[in-house]
């Protein structure tokens, strides 16, 4: 062993360790320190304000439908070309995890220049500043909001701001199959339909592992169109009150909850978290399916189903209703090129990106008249019946913040659909969550 | 003459220089810190700071899109009444104590592996440790397939013998099992190699010695290869425990938002990840994480103290 470490001097060694333990315990409370100092926000851009710019611009532009991504990038395809200076990149996240990773991005600073939105989630974004108003881009282009159908322009108008320019609109129907239908030896169903006949038929189409409906728990698609059927309502006109406890929304449910519990002539809600519904119907594993406009080009892509499937109006309860609901697109407040993603967005607005929507056969489009287009796009289908429905159809429910309690009511209607508890129970539960989550909600502009 | 040499060599260094030699000292550790640098710094912003601020946080209520408020001890006491709390807790510490299971078979597995003489031994090796260098993304979507309890592997297989399988996923009473059992196949690789490093230290002649003394194959096993392994064992089991209780990816994969069999399966870090990012609820996501860390840490401390009682150091 070579003597070569010696003790360093005495006094060196402990100033240094002095300040070396000094700086160490330092440090921790200086980041406590840093951490309590949050970085404040900075205000929002607008079309005036953004520098110019000389080079090529990237935007991205956030939606997370995979099957209207053919129709989206014809639509940036003609885009870029007309401005071969914008460069869009289109980012698709899947619908669960869209809005989490919206809301996270937002608060980041870093959210898509432009995106998808949808009325659920609107008036969130709105209240919060999230979004670019466009009411002075849109006076000044001459833009005509009537060109748009207006349940949609409402739903995408705070206070005195329109924030979107609307995109689609949908409806639901009874979609069913054809070959199941003839082989159980039913007539199709057609316009005349009750909630009685629809049981009957699926009662008469479950044998096998095939049933004769699924009862989702999605409430597009099942409850929020056999509640107002029933006289009933989801939420009140003024946002302030809860529906769900009455009793013409509590037999808008059970509708439901009996199909599978009562009649067995659904799949259990395992049995459709395990497999898509969609998928089981694409596939022949059920007779009847409430689906929406947006589906077609789904079932359009499956061979078996492009063959055996058609769609006729819902059936119809004490009156006729149904929901529907329409995208916009909007701008992030926090955009660093506003000016350019306002061409973007007045180009997916106009006519000529309705028309390629509608060609595709992806959704129908909000712009009058392009409606045409879209339900000659899939011939084997009766599309027109979604645009017949627009006649009795009400706009989503919504409220300044809707996923608080839509969520909650999605989660906890899961005990109502596997029985664990009787669904007038759960929904007087979720009723008194919503009524509480209303209560705490800002009120609207005026 | 090689003493003569020494006793001069360490007299001229007696006499060398005390700036000399300091001066060789800080430039030695300027390049020490020089080269640790780039990981003390990552270490330092991206694991030491966020958990300071982490701290700040769980004391402070958070609006949708950011900003917060201080909100002093409220999450904390909201925390320890909460019920949501208390079964994921409860959900945690069950996935933690089943995943523990893959300690006692990749032993076996090891033991099996490291016999003299095996062949194709690195062909074993290799097909044990693919799940644990598999995404586990990918892990838990293709298990979720195998699991759908109309059209999977595992409902079809059931079907042969006429068993009538349930929704391995979607029940609440399987689902927690059917993850904790993808769990342990993905770590039993990494279990295994570690236990076969462990096992090539164990010397030979204590196997020999004992075989002469008429021990069998299983004698051997259990009084020779356990006692030597426990070093690594303690170590196995103390990295393995610390990961159960962190599990998410799995649960939130196989087991999604909408899942009725939620409630019964969601860990405390995936209703950590639900109360931060889906409910925007960031201090009390803090204060759960704050939570975990306590767990964890008395978790680790009384292993560490029953180290003494089994862990055989040579």
């Amino acid at each position: 062993m070579l003597p070569d470490q010696s003790p360093a001097p005495a006094s060196a060694s402990t100033k240094k360790q002095v300040t070396r333990r000094t700086v160490l315990s330092a440090v921790p409370a200086a980041m406590l320190m840093t951490a309590a100092a949050c970085g404040g926000s900075s205000s929002g851009s607008s079309i005036d304000s953004e520098k110019s710019h000389s080079g090529p611009v990237t935007l991205t532009y956030g939606l997370w439908d995979d099957t209207q991504l053919p129709a989206m990038k014809k639509i940036i395809d003609e885009f870029e070309k007309a401005n071969p200076k914008i460069h869009i990149r289109p980012a698709v996240t899947p619908w669960d995890s869209y809005w989490t990773k919206l809301q996270t991005a937002a608060t980041g600073g870093s959210a898509p220049d432009v995106f998808w939105m949808t009325l659920a989630y609107f008036q969130l974004y709105a209240s919060n500043k999230i979004l670019m108003p466009l009411t002075k881009p849109v006076q000044d282009a001459k833009i005509d909001m009537s060109q748009y159908e207006p349940a949609i322009t409402k739903g995408y108008t705070w206070g005195k701001d329109i924030y979107a320019l609307p995109k689609d609109i949908d409806s639901i129907a009874l979609w069913y199959n054809k070959k199941l239908f003839a082989e159980a030896g039913l007539r199709a169903p057609d316009s005349s339909w009750g909630w009685s006949d629809l049981l009957n038929a699926a009662k008469r189409l479950t044998k096998g592992n095939v049933h004769g409906i699924a009862a989702q728990l999605s409430d597009q698609q099942s409850y929020y169109n056999t509640i107002p059927q029933n006289d009933g309502w989801v939420i009140s006109g003024d946002g302030k009150k809860s529906g769900y406890d009455m009793p013409a929304a509590i037999e808008g449910l059970q509708f439901w909850t009996d199909m599978i519990n009562k009649y067995q002539v659904s799949p259990t809600l395992q049995q459709m978290t395990d497999t898509d519904p969609q998928q089981m119907f694409g596939s022949g594993k059920l007779g009847m399916y409430y689906g929406g406009s947006w589906e077609s080009i789904a079932f359009k892509a499956i061979p078996y189903a492009l063959d055996n499937i058609d769609v006729v109006p819902m059936p119809q309860g004490k009156t006729r209703k149904t929901v529907s609901n329409g995208l916009g697109n909007v701008i992030f407040a926090k955009t660093k090129y506003p000016r350019e993603a306002w061409k973007f967005v007045s180009f997916l607005g106009s006519r000529r990106a309705a028309e390629i929507q509608a060609e595709t056969g992806a959704v129908i489009p909000a712009t009058k008249g392009t409606q045409e287009t879209w339900v000659k796009s899939t011939p084997q289908f009766h599309l027109q019946t979604f645009v017949d429905e627009f006649q009795y159809n009400y706009s989503f429910p919504v409220s300044v913040n809707t996923p608080v309690w839509r969520d909650y009511a999605t989660k906890t209607l899961a005990d109502a659909w596997t029985g664990k508890r009787p669904t007038a129970e759960v929904a007087k539960d979720i009723a008194k969550q919503m009524n509480g989550a209303l209560a705490k909600e800002p009120s609207r502009p005026a | 003459m090689v003493v003569v040499t020494e006793q001069v060599r360490s007299e001229q260094r007696a006499v060398r220089p005390r700036r000399q030699r300091s001066a060789r000292r800080r430039l030695e550790a300027r390049w020490g810190w020089l080269l640790i640098a780039p990981s003390v710094i990552g270490l330092g912003v991206f694991s030491i700071w966020p958990i300071f601020r982490t701290f700040y946080y769980s004391f402070t209520l958070w609006g949708a899109f950011g900003g917060h408020t201080w909100d002093g001890l409220t999450n904390y006491r909201t925390l320890f009444s909460d019920s949501e709390v208390l079964r994921a807790l409860r959900n945690t510490i069950v996935f933690a104590a089943l995943s523990l299971l893959s300690v006692p078979i990749g032993i076996v597995v090891s033991a099996l592996l490291n016999r003299p003489g095996l062949r194709g031994l690195s062909v074993y090796r290799t097909l044990y440790f693919i799940p644990v260098i598999t995404l586990p993304a990918a892990v838990a979507l293709m298990w979720k397939f195998v699991y759908n309890g109309d059209y999977g592997p595992v409902t079809q297989f059931l079907k042969l013998f006429g068993i009538h399988g349930p929704h391995w996923t979607s029940n609440p009473s399987t689902a927690l099992y059917a993850v904790a059992i993808v769990a342990i196949w993905s770590s039993i690789g990494y279990n295994m190699v570690l236990f076969l490093a462990g096992m090539q230290t164990i010397p030979r002649h204590l196997y020999e010695a004992a075989e002469i003394d008429g021990a069998g194959r299983i004698r051997q096993f259990f009084t020779i290869t356990l006692p030597m392994l426990s070093p690594t064992i303690f170590f196995v089991t103390v990295i393995g425990v610390i990961n159960a209780l962190q599990a998410f990816d799995l649960i939130y994969v196989m087991i999604g938002k909408n899942n009725p069999a939620l409630n019964d399966s969601e860990t405390i870090v995936y209703l950590f990840y639900d109360k931060a990012f889906v409910q925007s609820n960031g201090g009390y996501a803090a204060a759960i994480a704050f939570l975990l860390l306590g767990i964890i840490i008395v978790f680790t401390g009384c292993q560490f103290w029953l180290q003494k009682k089994w862990v055989h150091y040579e």
